[in-house]
This record gives C-alpha cells, sequence and structure tokens, in this order.
C-alpha cells in the first residue's frame, strides 16, 4: 500500500506492507532516523513523535493506520537551521551525553511545552516518565526544562 | 596592530559538546543509523538453553529461501575459532555444546530484515538440554574458575576486640545503554574489508576478528562509529565477526542491529557476587584485620573475567587502612550469561560489601558512620590494605568527607504531595507510615589499567590552514571525551579551531579502550602531550615565544600567521608503569586512585517495602576539573546507575535464562525515579594525566549504591546484605 503522511510539514508517501511500525518506516523509507530505535517496545521513548498532535512512541503505532496523519519528528523541531529553544536549552545545561534518547526528550519536551508554557517540576518529571536516559540521571535535562518553564515563552 | 584575545572554551571550562546540535536535531549518526544502498541485512539464531549439546543443525530450508544471500556456522569460521580479550575460548558460533542462553549459533543475510528474521526461523535445529551449572559457589568449589588469587598481607594471628562478619551478595546489572549493537561490513573487493561497528576499543576488537577472520593487519580497517552509550558492554565482541563473515562470503555490504532481547543476550554484564567479609577491629574502631572469602559469577566464557576479580580482590577493603588483609578470591565458569566489564569493573560489588561492614563497625561501637572512616581513611604516603602499594598522588578520602557533610540536607519533613512519596503516583502509601533514612559510603577505585599491562593511547596532532585536528582512534562514548581534548588541545596551543578526526585502526595505534575511567587522562594526556610538542616545534621553527590564535609572536610581534603553519605530533602515551603482583597479591599494581564519597535520604514504606531516594550528595576527586559541567554530568548519570543498582536493576536468571530481557522487565530510573543530587569537587592534582586531571566515569556509580542501601538500613533496621534491596527484603517476607 501507499501511505501518505505530512511529515515535519512537507507530504511525503512512501510505499509499505502496512503492518510495519512508523518507526521503521521513518527510519529505513523515509531517511529520517533521528528517531531512535532503544526498545521497540514502547518503554523508552527514543522514538518518541508527534502525531496528530500526540506525543507517541512511533514504535507501537502501525504505518497502516497513519494514512493522512500530521506528523513531526525530531528532525522537525529546528526552524530552518536555527536551533529550536528547547533545543538550545538542553544543549546549554549539558542534557546531551551520548544523545540516544536525545530525539526523544527533544520531541516529548515540544509536546509538553506547546500545550502548557510553564508547567511545575511535578508536571514536568511525569511528562518525562516514559523515556529513559541512560547516562545524564536526567539532572541536565530538568535544569533545562525548569529553566524554559521559568522562561514561559 | 593585533589583538591577542584569548580563546574560549579551554580547560576549567563548560564548554558546550561539539556534537550537541547535531544530536539534538537527529541528524548525529549511530551505529544502528548506518545504511548503505544494496545491503544485505544480518540475524542470528541463538540457543534458547543455557546448557545443550546441539543434536542437529540443518541450514537447508533457509538457504532455499528466496532473498536468502548467506546461512553461516561455526565450520565457516576460516580462522581462530573462539574469541575473546585475554582467552579465546567463546566460540564465533556454536560449537556443538551451548554453554549460555542465546549463544549465538548460526548467522544469516538476506535481501531485507523481515527475510533475514523468516530465515532464522527456518532453520531447524534440535537440542538436548543438560543441567546447567548455575551457582558460583559450586562452580568454584570444583575449580571451575577463570582465575582464582589470595591476598596475604599482614599477620594472620592478628585479632581485633570488635568483630564484625557478615556475607553480601549482588546481583547482575546489565549496562543496558541505549543504543543497540549495530555494525555494517563493506568488503572492499580484495579479500578484505571496512568494518563500523559499535565499540568501546577497536584495536582490541581488530586483534580477535582478524584471528578469526584468519586474515592480515592490513585486510581489515575497523572504524569508530557514533555510540548510544557504553558503560562496559561494548569492550567485549558482540556481532563484529559474524557481520564481517557474511560480508566476506557474500561480497556485498551487510548490516546487523540486535533488538533488545538480543542485545540482553548479547553483551557481558555486571558480575554477581558473593561475600564473606570479617572486620575486626580495636575499641576505637580501628581496623586490625580483615579476612574475605569472594567469587564472582564469571558466566559462560572469559572476557575480562581475570581482570575483574584482580580489581574486586585489591579493593576489598576500600580506601582504608588495615595491615592485615587477608582475601581468597575467584571468578567461576557457570553457564549463566557470561560478565564482563561495567563502570566500576569489579569496584562495585566489594564497595557494598564493604561499606556494609564499616557502617557495623560504627554501629557496634555507637559512633558515627563517617568517624570510624574518619579514623581509618586511607591517605597519600599509606600502604594500599590489600597490596601494600604506597599511595601516590593526592587521595583527599579526608577532605571528601569533610566537604560532603557541608552540603545542605533536604527538607527533613515527609512531603504532603502524595506523588512524592515511596511509590509514587501509585498513591498506596501512607504518610503516616514512612520513615526517613540517612546513610553514608566511600567508594576507591584504580585508575586506567593495572596489573604490568601495556597501557597507552596514541593521538596524532595535525596542523592545517583550516586549523587543527586530532587523529585518535578513542572512542566518544557520550561522556566528553571529544569536548575535553578540544579543551587541552586549545589551553595548550591557544587555537579555536580544532577538529576530532576518528581514526580506523589501519591509521593510527590504539588508543585503549573507553574504560577503566582512563580516557581523560590517557588520550587527554596524549593530546596534552603532542600539544606541548607541536607548539615547541612551530615556536622553534619562527623564533617565537608564544602562539596564539592569531599565530607565532616573538617580542609581541606577529611573525606567522596561524594560516601559514603546518605541523604535525604523534605521541604515544603512557602512564607510569604497574607490575604483576607476587603470589600473594603484593606489589605495585595499580597506576594511582581516586576516592568519592556518598549520602543519601531515603523515604521508606516498611509495610509495602517500597523506597523513595529523595537526595544522593556527592563529593568527588577530580584531580583538576577540567569540565564542570561534564563532571556533574558524570556524577548525576552514575549516581542514577548506582540508585538503580541499589533498589530496581536486576536481570533474573532461571535455570540460566534470562526472564526479562526487556525494557518493560528490567527497569531503570526514570525521571520519577531520580533523587536530587548536590555534588562538589575536590581539586588535588594527580601525579600523572593532563593538568592533573583524574578520570572520574566510575566513582559515582560505586559508593551510590552502599549509600542508598545504608539509608535504607538507617530507616528500617533491616540487615540487607543483598542488592538490589526488593520489596521483600525490606518487608521481611
Amino acid at each position: 500500500m501507499i501511505v501518505t503522511l505530512t511529515l515535519n510539514g512537507e507530504e511525503r508517501s512512501a510505499t509499505v506492507a502496512g503492518w510495519e511500525s512508523l518507526l521503521t518506516v521513518l527510519r529505513d523509507n523515509l531517511a529520517l532516523p533521528g528517531s531512535k530505535n532503544a526498545c521497540e517496545q514502547g518503554e523508552c521513548g527514543s522514538c518518541s513523535v508527534i502525531l496528530d498532535g500526540e506525543n507517541v512512541n512511533s514504535c507501537l503505532v502501525m504505518i497502516g493506520d497513519c494514512e493522512a496523519a500530521a506528523i513531526t519528528t525530531v528532525e522537525g523541531i529546528a526552524v530552518e537551521g536555527e536551533l529550536h529553544p528547547i533545543q538550545e536549552a538542553i544543549l546549554e545545561e549539558g542534557g546531551v551525553q551520548c544523545g540516544f534518547c536525545t530525539p526523544g526528550f527533544v520531541v516529548t519536551a515540544a509536546h509538553l511545552f506547546a500545550g502548557d508554557p510553564r508547567p511545575n517540576e511535578a508536571a514536568i518529571r511525569e511528562a518525562f516518565s516514559g523515556n529513559i536516559c541512560r547516562c545524564t540521571g536526567y539532572g541536565a535535562l530538568l535544569r533545562a526544562f525548569d529553566a524554559l518553564a521559568e522562561d514561559g515563552s | 596592530m593585533t589583538t591577542k584575545e584569548r580563546v574560549a572554551d579551554r580547560i576549567g571550562e563548560s564548554t558546550t559538546r561539539p556534537d550537541g546540535v547535531a544530536k539534538l536535531t537527529g541528524n548525529f549518526a549511530y551505529g544502528s543509523d548506518l545504511w548503505m544502498d544494496g545491503m544485505l541485512f544480518g540475524a542470528t539464531v541463538r540457543s534458547p538453553y543455557a546448557h545443550a549439546r546441539l543434536l542437529k543443525l540443518d541450514i537447508t530450508p533457509a538457504v532455499l529461501m528466496s532473498g536468502v544471500r548467506a546461512v553461516l556456522t561455526q565450520d565457516d569460521v576460516p580462522g581462530v575459532p573462539g574469541f575473546g580479550q585475554v582467552e579465546q575460548d567463546q566460540p564465533v558460533l556454536c560449537d556443538g555444546t551451548a554453554r549460555y542462553w542465546g549463544e549465538p549459533v548460526a548467522i544469516v543475510a538476506a535481501d531485507d530484515a523481515e527475510t533475514a528474521r523468516a530465515a532464522v526461523a527456518a532453520i531447524v535445529v534440535e537440542w538436548e538440554p543438560l543441567t546447567p551449572v548455575t551457582d558460583m559457589d559450586a562452580a568454584s568449589a570444583v575449580g571451575e574458575v577463570f582465575r582464582d588469587m589470595v591476598i596475604r598481607r599482614g599477620d594472620a594471628d592478628a585479632a581485633g576486640s570488635v568483630v564484625i562478619e557478615a556475607e553480601y551478595e549482588t546481583a547482575i546489572q546489565d549496562q543496558a545503554p541505549l543504543g543497540p549493537e549495530a555494525g555494517l561490513a563493506i568488503p572492499d573487493g580484495d579479500g578484505g574489508l571496512d568494518l563500523y561497528v559499535t565499540s568501546q576499543w577497536v584495536h582490541i576488537d581488530h586483534a580477535q576478528i582478524i584471528a578469526s577472520l584468519d586474515l592480515e593487519p592490513d585486510d581489515v580497517r575497523c572504524h569508530p562509529v557514533g555510540i548510544g552509550g557504553a558503560f562496559g558492554a561494548r569492550e567485549d565482541i558482540s556481532l563484529h565477526i559474524h557481520v564481517a563473515m557474511l560480508a566476506l562470503r557474500t561480497g556485498r555490504p551487510v548490516r546487523m542491529v540486535y533488538d533488545r532481547t538480543e542485545s540482553f543476550a548479547g553483551h557481558v554484564k555486571r558480575h554477581p557476587a558473593r561475600m564473606r567479609y570479617r572486620h575486626e577491629a580495636d575499641d576505637d574502631g580501628r581496623l586490625v584485620k580483615v579476612t574475605v572469602d569472594l567469587v564472582l559469577d564469571g558466566g559462560a566464557y572469559a572476557h575480562t573475567s581475570a581482570a575483574v576479580l584482580a580489581n574486586a580482590a585489591f579493593f576489598t577493603v576500600g580506601p582504608y587502612n588495615c595491615d592485615n588483609v587477608f582475601v581468597d578470591a575467584s571468578v567461576s565458569r557457570t553457564n549463566n550469561p557470561p560478565a564482563g566489564a561495567m563502570r566500576g569493573f569489579g569496584a562495585v560489588q566489594v564497595c557494598f560489601a564493604y561499606e556494609s561492614q564499616m557502617d557495623l563497625l560504627a554501629k557496634e561501637l555507637g559512633i558515627h558512620p563517617l568517624e570510624v572512616r574518619r579514623r581509618n581513611a586511607l591517605a597519600p604516603g599509606d600502604p594500599m590494605a590489600t597490596s601494600g602499594q604506597i599511595v601516590e598522588g593526592s587521595l583527599p578520602t579526608l577532605r571528601v568527607m569533610q566537604e560532603l557533610e557541608t552540603i545542605p540536607m533536604p527538607d527533613a519533613s515527609i512531603p504532603d504531595d502524595p506523588s512524592l512519596l515511596p511509590g509514587g503516583t501509585g498513591l498506596t502509601t501512607r504518610k503516616q507510615d514512612v520513615v526517613r533514612g540517612v546513610g553514608y559510603a566511600l567508594g576507591l577505585k584504580n585508575l586506567a589499567f593495572s596489573e604490568a599491562f601495556d597501557d597507552f593511547s596514541e593521538v596524532r596532532l595535525v596542523l592545517t590552514p583550516a586549523g587543527l585536528e586530532i587523529h585518535t582512534a578513542a572512542i566518544e562514548v557520550g561522556q566528553g571525551l571529544v569536548t575535553i581534548c578540544q579543551q587541552i588541545a586549545r589551553s595548550v596551543l591557544g587555537i579555536e579551531r580544532i577538529a576530532w578526526v576518528p581514526a580506523d585502526t589501519s591509521q593510527i595505534g590504539s588508543a585503549g579502550s573507553t574504560s577503566a575511567s582512563r580516557q581523560t587522562q590517557m588520550t587527554g594526556g596524549a593530546v596534552y602531550e603532542a600539544a606541548v610538542g607541536l607548539r615547541t616545534q612551530i615556536l622553534e621553527r619562527y623564533d617565537g615565544d608564544e602562539l596564539t590564535n592569531d599565530g607565532v609572536y616573538r617580542a609581541g610581534e606577529l611573525v606567522a600567521s596561524l594560516a601559514e603553519i603546518t605541523g604535525e605530533q604523534w605521541v604515544r602515551y603512557r602512564h607510569p608503569p604497574t607490575e604483576e603482583p607476587d603470589e600473594f597479591g603484593q606489589g605495585n599494581p595499580h597506576a594511582g586512585f581516586v576516592v568519592a564519597a556518598h549520602r543519601a535520604v531515603v523515604d521508606v514504606d516498611p509495610e509495602l517495602g517500597l523506597v523513595r531516594v529523595v537526595q544522593v550528595d556527592t563529593v568527588q576527586d577530580v584531580g583538576k576539573a577540567l569540565n564542570p559541567q561534564a563532571i556533574v554530568g558524570q556524577l548525576e548519570g552514575g549516581i542514577a546507575q548506582g540508585v538503580g543498582f541499589a533498589i530496581m536493576e536486576e536481570l533474573i536468571l532461571k535455570d540460566g535464562v534470562i526472564l526479562n530481557p526487556t525494557f518493560t522487565d528490567y527497569l531503570i530510573p526514570t525521571l520519577l525515579d531520580v533523587p536530587d543530587v548536590r555534588s562538589r569537587v575536590i581539586e588535588e592534582p594527580a601525579h600523572w594525566g593532563p593538568f592533573g586531571a583524574k578520570g572520574i566515569g566510575e566513582s559515582p556509580t560505586i559508593s551510590s549504591t552502599p549509600a542508598v542501601v545504608a539509608a535504607i538500613r538507617a530507616a528500617t533496621g533491616k540487615p540487607l546484605t543483598r542488592v538490589p534491596v526488593r520489596p521483600q527484603d525490606i518487608v521481611g517476607v
């Protein structure tokens, strides 16, 4: 089947069997490997994308269900080569180490702050409870998100 | 007029990572992102048993499938049939007996991933299950060991007035790096190949790969690739030889990427341990004698078990003085998952035991846990309790404790917000049932490789009109090595533009492993020495007295602009030599030491056995802080893994089979589980390495675990002699 998506604001289509995960199609068919394949079981959040306004694990979404969906991946967060303030804040606070979880944190943060520009710490911790980071211990990420929440823009 | 501007991002500054933007925008290429048009997809048949005889292996159904390009077994290994860093005892593919669960049996290359998976399923394998050896003590008792060693120091008849005796156990922790094992092998058309595999040390891979492929060193080039975390999991061979064999057989590029369950099966783990401890002290709590019987479970194959055992044995007393130390240590061969390197490398297991002992001693004497540690603190000039090696350089054992006590404690009241109680948003705990506890621990670790290993790192600096290039095979796993090396080079040369050029095994010699807390000192040391050499060379050439980002100055005048200066400097950097210890473990096996202290505050619901780690504070001996932000990243990240090992991370085995090889069942701390961390550093320069810096990658993971357990003990009064602490250990059912 051919599936057509609005992907990072652009219309894209791919020939697929239909049962593949959205993650697989993004990575293997649409040359967008930014979404990561750490567990492929919906536990780690490394493959987070925004699908029709919802933050989802793309490894758990079947591509056959994505016809006409609007999808934002990590590749679509920075605008015209400029880092998004979320990316800027994570970089400045040292929230990137190996970086494998980073796309998931960036996407989840974009989703969180789009809905609530000033989340409190409990809301931040809860929002990222589905994103595993094995390197940073989350301290730098939390400081980045706290700073963004304080700024509120 | 010329202005000499000081170039920023030197040592001591919290420079941002050069790979940060690529990682934040999804443009950084990891091993699992490698792609080549026309490549084949590899997949692996694995043993479902921990111990079984292979009765039948029929690959024909897979060979006959459309789209399958190769199916290989152990018979197809052209060279040395086994691999391993020390002993080549693990067959490349099953040699007729499977010795652990998930052992690779056959490999497949196919046109697409789905066909490869189908081919794996089509291969007919028949097994005769054998009884697996799963008990490390039983294996050790019958001499099934990779190494045994003793430490005999001092007077065996020495005796103390206070005796503390207990037995401790640590379970299997997995490194669980987020990036899966992945590799791409590209044949060069000339019988050789280029290999891109996630690794911590491409040169040690290379040696094992060419041996098994029966190729010459020049035939195989191992390239560094983007790494999604490592923590020891990538120090040993996983799919390297497999993907290379498939590429050579098919003449086409082949990629293999493990899924999460294969990853759990496919890399070595932290050794589980059983440790029987007897501490004897005088009435003031000064250690008189420590006697330890220590067994590690090495699993099915040797890997780095011998070195892990030595670390466990040499650090069995911790950062404390004691004149009489007697250790019997062995690492067993069993049918459990092979064990090897994980952050802390043997020092983690014994730290849990010796710190638990120090707490019991303090309790027996009625003194503060830190007081008993102060009275025994190891200092420069003292002999190591185990090896007798005199501690050289800095070791601020007393200062890390002193500083730790100045860090503010969290608000003493149990929080009202139910989501901050043990069990969190499950809301099962009542505030009035929650008990708070505080615990302390210190940890000691060796720096770089030990026991006479010829430990070095090679770096080549090349100055071109475009800037300075650092050529090295050292692997950045996320810890920030690239940033640190650039800062070191900038500080020495004053040059702003510095590029990191990952070199393959044909282009430069080994940088050693990204392990043992060694790269800041070793590759950083090589960069420092090469930069000093390059600066000297350039200044001599132009008879100058200063090199800056503008160029060379002589008496304040610019005599050569940077754009016209070229130069090259190669360095093979070594740390001070270490020695093989004698038959009683005596001698100078280590290149230096690093110490850290942790204090944990926990809230516990003793009825439900639930724990919330509220705060973990740390003071870290760093020698010199080259990048304060990167240090905090190591301290916080290491503490998260230490907290994980204290209360949740455990691979559970049944008959040698891993029951929880997924992120659903192997629990890793999330943002809801990690404590607040307050960290400080102590800067007392090391006796070697760039600017006196010490490697600190492992320390945060070593003593954070016992600090958390000590805090749970303080809250509950339970003995808790095993990690991770499970709810049933607290509840006592």
